[in-house]
């Protein structure tokens, strides 16, 4: 049983990483490549659960070097990326929604040696357009939403944008700006699944903001939630208040929104800015990190989970044999701890996604282009499971 | 006849005597014990001589044979040996002829005297005896009168003896005839003690002859009378209000009267009880106003003891006089007790108002008066619980204090920090040198502060074990109070104190980073290093002999301590590391972050930020250095700051070859950094730091470059942006190699830099090596 699997992408340089949320059954994800000389791509990588293989299909990007890419929930052909533009000596972020061309799976899986075979260029759908607001720091989709829906965070806006048309017409619904001292500028945001998907997480500098989307208006603000740049944050999938957020004090913070004063928890494992923080999508215990310091860790933290006490076990269950209870009680209740710390890559790891298929399974991408795929370990998978 | 007697044995002697008698002792000695032979005299071991002297040939022997003798020397002798023989024997003859002739002519005198005295006492024993024999008649004639005259007075000695008696009985009479009388005057005159033991002398006569008439009206006047005065007694008694001794004797008499013992025995208690609860009163309203007045707790204790204590001793030393045989000593004991408790509630008001800590002697003295006092009471009544909870409530106190003190010291420290921090916020240079302490006197102060702080402390607290002290032999001051107060509550608490305040620095201080000056970071790591290498040590010697602790229960270890305290300076050095590196990453990201890298100018200068990162980074070297030492760093090369950067020309390569993209061709603008990657170790940004000046600046520099290098990867640069990069980069590895461990570090991260820089450049042309080194040094 292979544990992790590597893929040392050929490209330059690479920060753009995710899962491609739509996909249920296979497991895939998306790498977008960062590079101002030559062609940029998106990477899809597709791993191969039973043979323990990894394909690899490229498609031609190019509109620019790619900062973030996000899969539409609904469309799994559908993705947004945010890329840099050159014009006139002005590099501007700007973001597009995509479409796969249909081919790019029918047997067109690139071998190292096919250089010949030309990759296939990505379908424009529509532009974000963002002149007016600046550059784009990074588009969220709408969670489990019907893909119609996207935010973007341009600068200091948020900026609500409908599809219409299939996606190729994109107007803006709503908007907020933040205004305060200085350029504020925002670095990351999260789209929160709870609250019927009402509710937005920014951060900018220092602090973490929460808005309402109804009436684009500011509900909470955590004033410096890190000692230093705030650079990721991540929604609690089963706890509507809780929220993970991580930055440049190395630290990764949780939070319950309700009380913004202190954070409920706080790690500090990692020797440099922590870039992504991911909770798994079904065991809220698990949680990714990655960072600069060329490290993942991967932490099991129970008492904030939504499954403190572990797996419920029903009445029935208990009723059924004694032997159960016999082995409750040889199982010790789990601590928070570092399940594991991955040393794989070489140079700073930008992003950790979870894989949408499979729960027990994430990629990391370091800077250098090397992606990651790596498993939860077996004995904590059964602990959580039985 | 005596001289005849004493010629007698020179005779003797003639012939036997061979050693001449002068100047030998021993001859002397023999010439005397035969003369004691011959006057029969006895000497020990005659029998001896005796059975030697049977020998007829010994010439000295008494049953010598001069026949014999002859016979056997003209026998055994030659004619030249009898010669030889004869001539010794006649030169003893003349020696001892003349021997004799000197000792009569000494002893003549004195034979004289003794003659005329034996004849003159004689004389007079005879005139003597007859005396004697007119004595014994005139004896016998006076015993035969006296015997005569005692014959005849027999009769009317036994008249007047029968006589004397009847006369005392006549007394007796008297005395109870008169006795109403005179119980009544005595009534009269208060004089109770008095009525009570006439009373008594004649009770049981009284009673014993109740069944004559007169004497039973004698008896009932008497009982009448008694009741009268019993009556009196317990007025008295019930008034209360007269001293302790009165009521004492009024117990006494009243029992003397057969009075309950039971019902007596309560009223004094509870008027002793009234008496008492006015003196605790008193305390009380002291206890009160000691705020306003002001009194030290030695006045109130000694109040307390003049006038509780006594009172309560008198009590006890009266009722167990009066009552003890009646009586059980629970009711004394419940009663002690109840009024002890309270007593003892109000001292323990009084000493919980003792907060100051300047002077500890005061307390230590009044807690010695309070606690010797009580040791009356155990003397009065042994098995009192009052003298231990009394020995409870000085060990309460004195654990009190030990914390009063500890948090004393804590905010001295405190006090001490803010100090240390006012002198560091003072504007450095601006006044003269000596106005502003430098970093290693201010250490050294803080220090010696803490230090003499401690010292003082614990000598105030020495107080309470010293020798005069009465409470200081009981266990809990031989064993608990030094081990666990003492050493752990108090010296080995403000230790912890310390290195957890030290701590919290750190954490309060992390996120902004600006609240605490790193100077003070700096500063208490090397005070917490000091604690572990020396002075934790010391103060725990310095405690452990001073109050000679005796660890029967387990104590914090100094390895602990000390560990703890390392731990602390690890993470305050970290901590001023991060803070350093933050500052210094701050002026990088700032000036990467504002720039429009695209779009500037040929670079003609090195920018103003590098300079001041290089100041910045000098100023922070110097400022380790006054109070760490150097460290290790590893061999570098002959000339550091004129390295080339293989990178340079690497990544100039790089950018020539840069092949056309293609996927299959694995890049090799990758390669070299892999490679380079691949041999050298993982940097870890925020390691822990050792304990000198190269680790701290190492740690520092690396955290700034590595915040250049990740803002460098988050901007675009434009032709003139790489260049100016590279001069920048250039630059630094000019100054900052000789701060740092391992210069391959720095020369890592900056082409770390630089490479990443090349990546992110719209037209990667680079400048050329001299002319880099050409800009960077000219400023």
């Amino acid at each position: 049983f292979v544990n992790k699997l590597q893929y040392l992408a050929r490209i330059d340089r690479a920060r753009a990483l995710t899962a491609q949320t739509a996909e249920t059954d296979a497991i895939r994800f998306l790498v977008g490549t960062q590079s101002l000389k030559f062609d940029n791509q998106i990477h899809i990588i597709d791993f191969d659960d039973e043979n323990n293989v990894i394909n690899k299909s490229v498609l031609l990007h190019d509109a620019g070097e790619i900062w973030h890419i996000s899969g539409s929930p609904a469309d799994k052909a559908v993705l947004t990326t945010c890329y840099s533009k050159t014009s006139e000596s002005r590099v501007l972020t700007c973001a597009a929604v995509w479409r796969m061309p249909p081919e790019w799976e029918s047997g067109n899986h690139e071998s190292p040696d096919d250089s010949s075979n030309n990759p296939q260029t990505l379908e424009l759908l529509c532009h974000l357009d963002n002149t007016a607001h600046g550059s784009v720091a990074c588009v969220l989709w709408e969670p489990m939403g019907d893909g119609k829906r996207v935010i973007s965070l341009a600068e200091n806006h948020v900026l609500l944008w409908d599809l219409q048309e299939s996606s190729t017409k994109a107007t803006i619904s709503s908007s907020a700006t933040l205004e305060g001292k200085g350029q504020l500028k925002f670095t990351a945001g999260k789209w929160s699944p709870h609250h019927n998907n009402t509710q937005l997480a920014t951060a900018n500098d220092t602090a973490i903001r929460g808005w309402d989307l109804r009436s684009m208006s500011q509900i909470y603000c955590i004033e410096n939630a890190h000692g230093q740049l705030v650079r990721d944050l991540d929604f609690n999938p089963n706890k509507q208040y809780y929220l993970a957020s991580c930055g440049d004090d190395c630290k990764v913070k949780f939070w319950d929104v309700r009380h913004i004063n202190e954070p409920v928890k706080c790690l500090e494992e990692h020797s440099h800015w922590v870039w992504s923080v991911r909770y798994n999508h079904s065991h809220d215990q698990l949680l990714l990190t990655g960072s600069s310091d060329s490290r993942v860790i991967l932490s099991n933290m129970v008492s904030i989970s939504s499954e403190p006490f572990g797996h419920l076990v029903d009445d029935d269950e208990l009723s059924d044999n004694e032997e159960s209870q016999q082995e409750d009680k040889g199982k010790e209740p789990l601590q928070d701890s570092i399940i594991a710390t991955y040393e794989e890559h070489e140079d700073s790891v930008y992003a950790v996604e979870w894989s949408a298929a499979d729960p027990w399974l994430f990629a990391s991408l370091s800077y250098d282009g090397r992606l990651v795929i790596n498993r939860v370990p077996r004995a904590l998978k059964y602990r959580i499971l039985l | 006849p005596l001289w005849i007697k004493a010629a007698a044995p020179s005779t003797n002697n003639n012939s036997s005597s061979t050693t001449p008698p002068d100047s030998d002792p021993n001859g002397r000695r023999r010439i005397h014990s035969m003369l004691k032979l011959y006057y029969g005299l006895n000497e020990e071991g005659k029998a001896a001589d005796q059975a030697e002297s049977l020998d007829p040939c010994d010439i000295n022997g008494p049953h010598f044979d001069p026949e014999v003798y002859l016979n056997k020397l003209r026998k055994e002798c030659s004619l030249g040996e009898l010669m030889d023989h004869e001539s010794c024997m006649v030169k003893q003859i003349r020696s001892l002829d003349s021997d004799m002739q000197t000792l009569v002519y000494e002893n003549y005198n004195k034979f004289i005297s003794a003659t005329d005295t034996i004849r003159k006492m004689k004389n007079d024993f005879k005139k003597m005896e007859d005396e004697m024999d007119c004595l014994s008649a005139n004896m016998a004639s006076i015993t035969e009168f006296s015997a005569r005259i005692s014959g005849t007075l027999q009769d009317q000695h036994a008249q007047i003896t029968k006589l004397s008696g009847v006369h005392t009985l006549l007394r007796k009479l008297q005395f109870l005839f008169e006795l109403p009388a005179r119980l009544n005057k005595c009534l009269e005159l208060q004089a109770y003690a008095q009525a009570v033991s006439a009373h008594r002398r004649a009770r049981c006569v009284l009673q014993q002859y109740s069944h004559m008439p007169s004497f039973r009206g004698i008896q009932d006047d008497c009982h009448v009378i008694m009741e009268q005065l019993a009556q009196q007694l317990r007025q008295k008694f019930r008034d209360g209000g007269s001293s302790a001794k009165d009521l004492s004797e009024c117990v006494e008499l009243l029992l003397q009267l057969d009075e309950p013992a039971e019902e007596l025995c309560d009223k004094f208690l509870s008027h002793a009880q009234s008496r008492l609860e006015a003196d605790l009163q008193g305390l009380e309203a002291e206890l009160k106003d000691s705020a306003i007045t002001d009194t030290d707790i030695l006045e109130f204790i000694d109040r307390g003891c003049n006038e509780f204590v006594s009172s309560l001793c008198l009590v006890i030393a009266s009722y167990q006089e009066l009552f003890i045989n009646q009586m059980a000593n629970g009711k004394l004991h419940v009663f002690v007790d109840t009024l002890a408790a309270r007593y003892f509630s109000l001292v323990e008001r009084r000493i919980q108002e003792e907060k100051g800590v300047s002077d500890n002697s005061l307390l230590v003295r009044a807690l010695d008066r309070f606690h010797r006092r009580l040791q009356a009471i155990s003397k009065l009544l042994p098995g009192s619980a009052v003298p231990s909870h009394g020995t409870e409530i000085v060990v309460q106190a004195a654990r009190e204090r030990i914390k009063q003190y500890l948090s004393a010291l804590q905010t001295f420290y405190h006090d001490s920090l803010t100090d240390v921090r006012q002198a560091l916020a003072a504007p450095r240079g601006a006044s003269s040198k000596d106005a502003t302490p430098s970093l290693p006197e201010l250490l050294a102060s803080l220090s010696n502060f803490i230090l003499n702080q401690l010292k003082s402390v614990l000598a105030s607290v020495h107080l309470f074990t010293a020798k005069d002290i009465t409470f200081s032999n009981k266990p809990y001051f031989k064993g608990e109070f030094c081990s666990q107060g003492v050493r752990e509550g108090l010296v080995v608490s403000f230790i912890k104190f310390i290195c957890q305040s030290s701590r919290q620095y750190c954490e309060s201080a992390g996120d902004r980073g600006g609240s605490t000056p790193p100077a003070l970071l700096l500063l208490l790591s090397r005070l917490c290093l000091d604690y572990e290498t020396s002075t934790i040590s010391y103060i725990l010697t310095l405690t452990d002999e001073q109050f000679l602790v005796q660890h029967h229960t387990p104590v914090t270890p100094v390895t602990a301590l000390c560990a703890e305290a390392r731990e602390a300076a690890q993470k305050l050095l970290n901590h001023y590391v991060k803070v350093q590196g933050l500052i210094i990453s701050q002026m990088l990201r700032k000036s990467v972050e504002t720039r429009d890298w695209v779009n500037t100018i040929e670079p003609r200068n090195v920018r103003a930020v590098m300079k001041r990162v290089v100041e910045d980074t000098t100023s922070i070297d110097v400022q380790v250095g006054l109070l760490y030492e150097e460290g290790v760093r590893k061999a570098h090369s002959s000339d550091s700051s004129k390295r080339t950067f293989s990178v340079y020309s690497s990544s100039r390569q790089q950018i020539r070859y840069a092949p056309s993209y293609t996927p299959s061709a694995p890049m090799d603008t990758n390669l070299l950094s892999n490679i380079h990657k691949l041999f050298s170790e993982r940097i870890d940004i925020f390691s822990p730091v050792e304990f000198n000046k190269v680790s701290v600046l190492t740690g520092i520099i690396k955290i700034s470059l590595k915040t250049f290098l990740e803002c460098v990867r988050l901007r675009t640069f434009g032709r003139y942006g790489l260049q100016q990069i590279q001069v920048d980069c250039h630059y630094l590895q000019m100054y900052l190699w000789r701060f740092v461990s391992d210069e391959n570090l720095v020369h890592f991260l900056l082409d770390e830099i630089v490479c990443s820089a090349a990546h992110r450049c719209l037209d990667p042309s680079p400048m050329e090596q001299s002319v880099i080194e050409v800009i960077c040094e000219r400023g």
